[in-house]
């Protein structure tokens, strides 16, 4: 029997009917006001991937090298030497719309609690951003202000953030992705899961006291009417405090180093309320919560506020009484607050009370009062103010949305770039105007003006930093070091969201590959439009089984991930965009892996094979606004031998440079190379002009390539190892001199022929550096 | 014998552990000084490491200079004992008056993580007493405050008694005078914002950082 005023709530809470009526029949009863906040944030999108779930399950999740697979706080792989590191990744996207600098540091905060919950040092973060165009002012303050927040709160946490990518497409002006990846290392023995063991062992909430910030995430409860007057109008995004943070990860890892806390889970999506339940849940066990002592900020905060409040830096620790006085004492030395709060028991139910456990003897103190507040009214009677199975909040709806092939999509097909290029960009036509326009467009510029606000070295790990195919981190006290690399290409998923997110896949590996390392794991963070749109929900499933299937071809696993729906503004989705994060592991680091660099006296060698395919490609869509057509081939088989070729060819030190070939094609690939080093090249072009122009060569983006700078004497061997892993390899350039050449084909040395492009290295190099700093220049004066 | 290095740790201190690393590669035997205790343990050197001590929220190293850990460093320091404050620890150093001067945010209003070229200016100190004056180091930057400034007096007394050790050799980030780094009257305090630390090994990229900890190594047992 559900009364009106009930009815009324729910659907304020965004619980459909139908969920209601499942709390119901769990209960047995109608659900108390905190119940219903508690199901239904629990039960939200958001914390139960209801829509997502179905879909997830047929990623492959296992190897022998992993420890954990999805669904804790992070994924955790075994990486030799009594080491594991623990990886997750996460969005942030709708906090940064709103408020881009506090967004994305309190993305930052959220996930190096997920990290150093599963007893990990958090090591590394990356940060995969998409923006709309900065030729729009707003977009440019977002991006700068959320460059500015991974900044300020990264660097003062004290967690480097070591790369990531910045790309910019119309299709995110008003729905900014900022996906953050965080990488943290521990000993074998010193795993902790989240999990609440032992009948009477108490929960301790370490951290920040509890505001009313992001109470219920802004899109469950952006109109509750839960408190009238100001209250409601409070910014739902939080504010990050990262000293509090970066002494909640000492506290935490001393904690964990002296063995004196069972189990620990961070407050993330839903606050207490998920950490309290889940842990109990997990250890399938109950757990009596007495929210009178919570430290509160402000006065007058009830039950469903305190539980569900998302205030950051919050830990809760699941603690022995032996061992309480211990646990206060080292959070009282990092001047971490620290309260008794729960009491793990045996019931398989999660009870909340106001005002209990002093009565019935449970250790601790209430803490201060709020200025403003009464004294707690302690009785030992009390009448909890909610009363669930533990299990059911956790065990939400799922639902098998329906799924439908965007009606256009085969106009999309058709309506290739190819020849409407060809016609514009006849071989003879110089293009180095375009080439010029696709080095200064703000996904391919020079992106050091980012990367040099983070700090990216602390730990003294950081072998290879931002800028490169890979980043690499070497492990202190062996001999190994991990390659790390994040990648996404969400037009390619636009118009083909299975060969998209193969093509993403394939990419992350290639460039793990290239620093020499074998991929050990998958992160991904799946960041799409609305659910409910059956387009979306197919693009989802797809993007799922092409993740799958790359996964399942390269050897590595999918270890955890997120879901970010609802990425829409004024009625139009983004583009699907998967991101993912792939952990590499190199065996033995002897010397630092080669550099994008050419090295002058080189020859250039071309690993794979170009193709005529534009479609979804920085040039075609970006430059020239044609975004139909069919992504590039993802030929999965040639990968596993490119990538297998190329890491060889690295642990056998018989390169001088390397860089993986992808956004802006062969001749952005190049040119990029060119800048790192100060080093010219003069290509030899091989278009014959029928099955490829000097223009689908230059900035065709196919898979499977990757550019080399090799010796005079290695090239031999560079090729026979080549030929048998039947991958495709022809010198194409020499090494040297300043300037940027590109021969057309066949006659490169006829002088009455114009090359494709002939441009001054440094000039251009310039213009390259200075595109996004121009963006962002200080008013002079 | 073996030169004992004392590495100071405040709440949101965060390269204490590379300090210590840096050392101990170098030789050093290293340990961890608690920001509450009063005492140094006797070691030979002192460092305030970078960081962001107490979160480096009223103004850099404004609320570390009264750790009491800061009095012990006074007393060494006055007794002519090695002190090296790096980045934070050089902000820690000129809030606790050990250093003239302040530093302010960068001119550009960005952090700025990137390697520098530094010149020596002076090898008078204890932190460049195995470099030589001149001497081109390639160490990198980590900072958004870490603009030097001071009055045209301190100036003119730092030039004059050969106080400046390190010089930018492309100012980054507005320092006056292009000042990277400056000792004491006594030589034995410097504060320097770039990160020799993170310069002494080649899979780092650098080991000219290596040059300057070597020097407060061999100053510190003759201490």
């Amino acid at each position: 029997m559900t009364d009106a005023s009930t009815v009324a709530l729910h659907r304020q809470l965004g619980m459909t009917d139908d969920e209601l009526d499942a709390v119901i029949g769990e209960l047995g009863r109608n659900p108390t006001h905190l119940e219903l906040a508690m199901y239904s944030v629990m039960w939200s999108e958001h914390c139960s991937y209801k829509s997502s779930k179905p879909h997830l399950r047929r990623l492959p999740t296992e190897a022998p090298w992993v420890m954990v697979g999805p669904g804790e706080g992070a994924g955790v792989i075994d990486v030799g030497d009594g080491l594991a590191v623990a990886v997750r990744i996460e969005s942030h996207n709708h906090p940064s719309a709103v408020e881009p600098y506090q967004g994305a540091a309190t993305g930052v905060g959220g996930i190096i609690r997920d990290i150093f919950s599963m007893g990990a040092r958090p090591i590394a973060l990356m940060d995969p951003l998409r923006f709309g165009n900065l030729d729009d002012a707003r977009t440019r303050y977002l991006f700068e202000g959320v460059v500015s927040g991974i900044s300020g709160y990264g660097n003062s946490v004290g967690v480097p953030t070591v790369g990531g990518e910045a790309v910019f497409d119309d299709c995110y002006k008003g729905n900014p992705l900022v996906n953050v990846f965080c990488l943290g290392l521990l000993r074998h023995e010193d795993l902790v899961l989240a999990i609440a063991t032992g009948d009477g062992n108490l929960a301790v909430l370490l951290g920040s006291a509890t505001g009313r910030d992001g109470i219920g995430g802004a899109s469950v409860l952006a109109s509750a009417g839960f408190a009238e007057g100001a209250e409601q109008k409070r910014p739902s995004v939080q504010v990050g405090d990262p000293f509090e943070e970066k002494r909640l990860i000492e506290a935490c890892l001393e904690l964990y180093n002296r063995k004196l806390v069972v189990g620990v889970q961070d407050l993330g999506a839903a606050g207490i309320c998920c950490a309290a339940s889940e842990t109990a849940a997990k250890g399938g066990m109950g757990m009596d919560f007495d929210a009178a002592r919570v430290s509160r900020r402000e006065p007058g905060m009830n039950p469903v506020e305190l539980l569900t409040s998302e205030s950051q830096e919050r830990m809760l620790a699941i603690v022995e009484p032996a061992q309480l006085d211990a646990v206060l004492e080292v959070a009282q030395r990092w001047e971490v607050r620290a309260t008794v709060v729960g009491r793990v028991n045996d019931s398989g139910r999660f009870r909340v009370f106001d005002g209990y456990f002093d009565a019935i003897g449970v250790p601790g103190a209430n803490p201060m009062p709020p200025p403003g507040d009464a004294a707690i009214v302690c009785t030992s009677d009390a009448e909890p103010v909610a009363d669930v199975p533990a299990a059911s909040l956790g065990d939400g709806p799922v639902y098998q949305r329906p799924l439908a092939r965007p009606a256009n999509l085969d106009v999309v097909h058709n309506d290739d770039p190819a020849a409407k290029l060809r016609a514009q960009f006849a071989d003879g036509v110089d293009l180095g105007e375009e080439l010029l326009s696709l080095l200064t467009s703000p996904t391919i510029a020079d992106k050091s003006w980012i990367f040099r606000q983070f700090d990216h070295q602390l730990f003294l790990n950081t072998v290879v930093g931002p800028g490169g195919d890979a980043s690499v981190l070497r492990l202190k006290g062996t001999t190994k070091a991990l390659a790390l690399a994040t990648d996404g290409k969400a037009r390619f998923c636009k118009l083909d969201p299975r060969t998209g997110a193969q093509l993403i896949v394939m990419e992350a590996a290639r460039n793990v590959a290239c620093a020499g390392a074998v991929p050990k794991a998958l992160v991904n963070c799946l960041n799409f439009g609305n659910p409910e749109h059956p387009e979306v929900m197919w693009e989802f499933s797809e993007v799922v089984d092409g993740m799958s299937a790359a996964c399942a071809a390269l050897g590595f696993p999918v270890i955890g991930g997120n879901v970010s729906f609802y990425n829409e503004s004024r009625g139009a989705n983004i583009d699907p965009t998967p991101t993912v994060g792939v952990v590499g592991l190199i065996d033995d680091l002897i010397a630092v892996p080669p550099s994008i660099g050419l090295r002058a006296g080189d020859a250039l060698i071309v690993l794979g094979t170009t193709q005529a395919e534009l479609g979804g490609s920085e040039w075609a869509a970006v430059t020239h606004g044609l975004r139909g057509g069919r992504p590039p081939q993802a030929d999965l088989e040639t990968a596993v031998a490119l990538h297998e070729l190329v890491r060889n060819l690295v642990v056998d030190r018989l390169l001088g440079g390397l860089h993986d070939c992808s956004d802006g094609g062969l001749a952005v690939t190049i040119c990029e190379m060119a800048f790192a080093s100060d080093v010219g090249f003069e290509f030899r072009g091989t278009a014959d002009g029928v099955l490829l122009t000097d223009a689908e060569e230059c900035f065709s983006e196919s898979a499977n390539r990757v550019v080399l700078s090799v010796a005079p004497d290695q090239i031999g061997t560079v090729l026979a190892r080549a030929r048998a892993a039947g991958v495709a390899a022809e010198v194409r350039a020499t090494i040297g001199g300043s300037r940027l050449v590109w021969r057309r084909s066949p006659d490169d040395r006829d002088p009455d022929i114009r090359p494709v492009f002939d441009l001054d290295l440094a000039t251009v190099k310039t213009q390259w550096s200075n595109a996004i700093p121009a963006l962002f220049a200080q008013p002079s004066g | 014998m073996t030169t004992r290095v004392g590495v100071l740790q405040f709440p949101g201190t965060n390269c204490e552990l590379d300090a210590i690393h840096a050392f101990e590669v170098l030789g050093a035997d290293c340990e961890l000084l608690w920001h509450g205790s009063a005492s140094l343990n006797n070691v030979d050197v002192v460092i305030v490491p970078g960081g962001f001590a107490h979160g480096d929220y009223l103004r850099t190293g404004a609320i570390a200079q009264f750790s009491p850990v800061m009095d012990a460093v006074r007393v060494f320091a006055a007794a002519g004992g090695p002190v090296i404050g790096i980045c934070n620890g050089f902000q820690i150093l000129c809030e606790a008056g050990l250093l003239p001067g302040a530093l302010q945010k960068n001119a550009g209003m960005k952090f700025r993580c990137e390697m520098t070229e530094l010149i020596v200016a002076s090898a008078r100190s204890v932190l460049t007493s195995d470099a030589e004056a001149g001497q081109r180091l390639c160490i990198p930057i980590n900072h958004f405050e870490g603009n030097y400034t001071c009055d045209a007096a301190t100036l003119a007394s730092l030039q004059s008694e050969d106080r400046i050790v390190l010089r930018y050799a492309m100012n980054p980030n507005g320092s006056i005078d292009d000042i990277a780094g400056i000792c004491n009257e006594g030589r034995n305090v410097v504060g320097l914002m770039p990160h020799p630390e993170r310069a002494c090994e080649t899979l780092l990229g650098s080991t000219d950082g290596a040059v300057l900890l070597r020097g407060v190594l061999a100053t510190g047992l003759r201490h």
